[in-house]
C-alpha cells in the first residue's frame, strides 16, 4: 500500500479534525481528496510540519494532526526532542513513512535503511510512539484520536506516488481559512 | 526597570504569548527573563527554521509568536523567512543578537555580520538596528508594526547595546 492509499483510507477518520499536511505529494493528495478549511497545507518549507503542527497544538485546544514524511522528519530531526519536552495532549505526528522521498522521484532515505524513525523519537523522550503497518492506520489514527495523549505515529507503507494536480489556492488564502476554522473551533 | 525587562514587558503588552529561543551569551539574560514570564509559553527550538515553524502554528492558533536568535540563524532561515513567513503573510518579530559588531571579541562572527544586513534587505525584511540602550524604546512600534502588517521584522542587537544595558 503506497501513501495515497493510506491517506485515502484516513479520510473518513480525519475529515474532521485539523490537519497540518506535509510539503509536496502529501498536500496535493489531501487537496485533492478532502479539500477543506480544516486542512492547512505546507506549498514549501520541507521538514517543518510537525513543527507547525506542535505550535498550533501548544496555542489551543482543538485536536491536530500533523501528516509528515520520513524524508521530512530526518530534515528537521530536532523538532522530536522540541515535541517531547512541551507535551500538548491534542496533539498528533503521523510520520508517513515510505523509506523514500516521494515528491522528488523515490530516491531512498535512511529510514528505509537502517534508521528506525520509532526508536528516534522513543530516545528523544517521546512517550506514546506507536509503529503501524498502513493497513492499520486508520484503526491506529482513530485510537490516538480518541485518546488524550500525544501520539506518534509512524505508518509503514511502500513507496510509490500517484499523478495529482499541484495545489493552486495562494498561501495566504490557505492560512487566512485554516485560521478562522481553528478560531470557529476554539469559540 | 533593565533592558531586558523592557524588552519582555513590551512582548507581553503587545499580548506576545508565544516565544522560541536559540540562544546567544548576549541574549542570556533576556532569555532567562522570558523563561520567568508567566504570560509567555517558551519554547526553545534546537535549530531556528524550526522555531520559526513553532510560531507559524502558534500564530494560527491565535497566539501571538516571536523568535529569539542569533544574526547566524539568517543564514539557516532564508528558505523559511521566504517560503512559509513571507509566503504566508505570517507576522514574526525576530529580536536577533547581532553578532560580529563593533566590541565582537570572536573573528569569525564578524563573517556572517557583514552579510546580515544585506541578506535581510535582499529579503525586504524590514531591519532595525539597536546600537545604543535607548534604541529599545521603539521596540514597542516595532512589534506593532509586524502585526499590522504581517511580515517578519529583524531587530538586530549589537555587543553595544547590550553593554550599555
Amino acid at each position: 500500500m503506497i501513501r495515497s492509499e493510506v491517506l485515502k483510507n484516513l479520510i473518513p477518520i480525519i475529515s474532521d479534525q485539523l490537519v497540518v499536511s506535509n510539503i509536496g505529494l502529501p498536500s496535493q493528495e489531501l487537496h485533492m481528496l478532502d479539500d477543506q478549511p480544516s486542512n492547512f497545507y505546507m506549498l514549501g518549507t520541507m521538514g517543518l510540519a510537525s513543527s507547525i503542527g506542535l505550535g498550533l497544538a501548544l496555542a489551543q485546544s482543538a485536536k491536530v494532526i500533523a501528516i509528515d514524511g520520513d524524508g521530512s522528519v530526518l530534515t528537521n530531526f530536532g523538532t522530536l526532542p522540541t515535541i517531547a519536552n512541551n507535551i500538548a495532549d491534542n496533539f498528533i505526528l503521523l510520520i508517513i513513512d515510505n523509506g523514500s522521498y516521494g515528491s522528488t522521484g523515490d530516491q531512498p532515505t535512511y529510514a528505509g535503511r537502517k534508521t528506525s524513525l520509532a526508536k528516534v523519537a522513543e530516545a528523544c523522550g517521546c512517550e506514546n510512539v506507536i509503529e503501524c503497518s498502513a493497513e492499520a492506520t486508520p484503526a491506529t489514527v482513530k485510537a490516538a484520536i480518541e485518546g488524550n495523549q500525544m501520539t506518534i505515529i509512524v505508518s509503514k507503507c511502500e513507496s510509490g506516488n500517484i499523478k495529482v494536480p499541484v495545489i493552486d489556492m495562494d498561501a495566504p488564502v490557505i492560512r487566512d481559512r485554516f485560521m478562522r476554522e481553528v478560531a470557529r473551533r476554539n469559540a | 526597570m533593565s533592558i531586558n525587562q523592557k524588552i519582555v514587558a513590551d512582548l507581553i503588552n503587545n499580548k506576545i504569548e508565544f516565544v522560541t529561543t536559540v540562544p546567544c551569551k548576549q541574549l542570556a539574560g533576556v532569555i532567562d527573563e522570558i523563561d520567568a514570564a508567566k504570560e509567555i509559553y517558551h519554547i526553545p527550538s534546537n535549530k531556528e527554521d524550526e522555531g520559526m515553524g513553532l510560531c507559524a502554528g502558534a500564530y494560527m492558533g491565535g497566539k501571538r509568536s516571536a523568535i529569539i536568535m542569533q544574526n547566524t540563524a539568517i543564514g539557516v532561515t532564508i528558505n523559511t523567512l521566504v517560503t512559509l513567513i513571507q509566503y504566508y503573510n505570517i507576522p514574526l518579530p525576530m529580536l536577533i543578537s547581532y553578532r560580529g559588531e563593533l566590541g565582537e571579541p570572536v573573528a569569525c562572527q564578524v563573517e556572517m555580520a557583514v552579510h546580515t544586513k544585506a541578506l535581510l534587505a535582499q529579503l525586504n525584511i524590514p531591519t532595525y538596528h539597536f546600537h545604543h540602550p535607548d534604541d529599545v524604546g521603539e521596540l514597542d512600534s516595532i512589534l506593532k508594526y509586524s502585526f499590522m502588517g504581517k511580515k517578519p521584522v529583524a531587530v538586530l542587537t549589537d555587543a553595544s547595546f547590550w553593554q550599555g544595558a
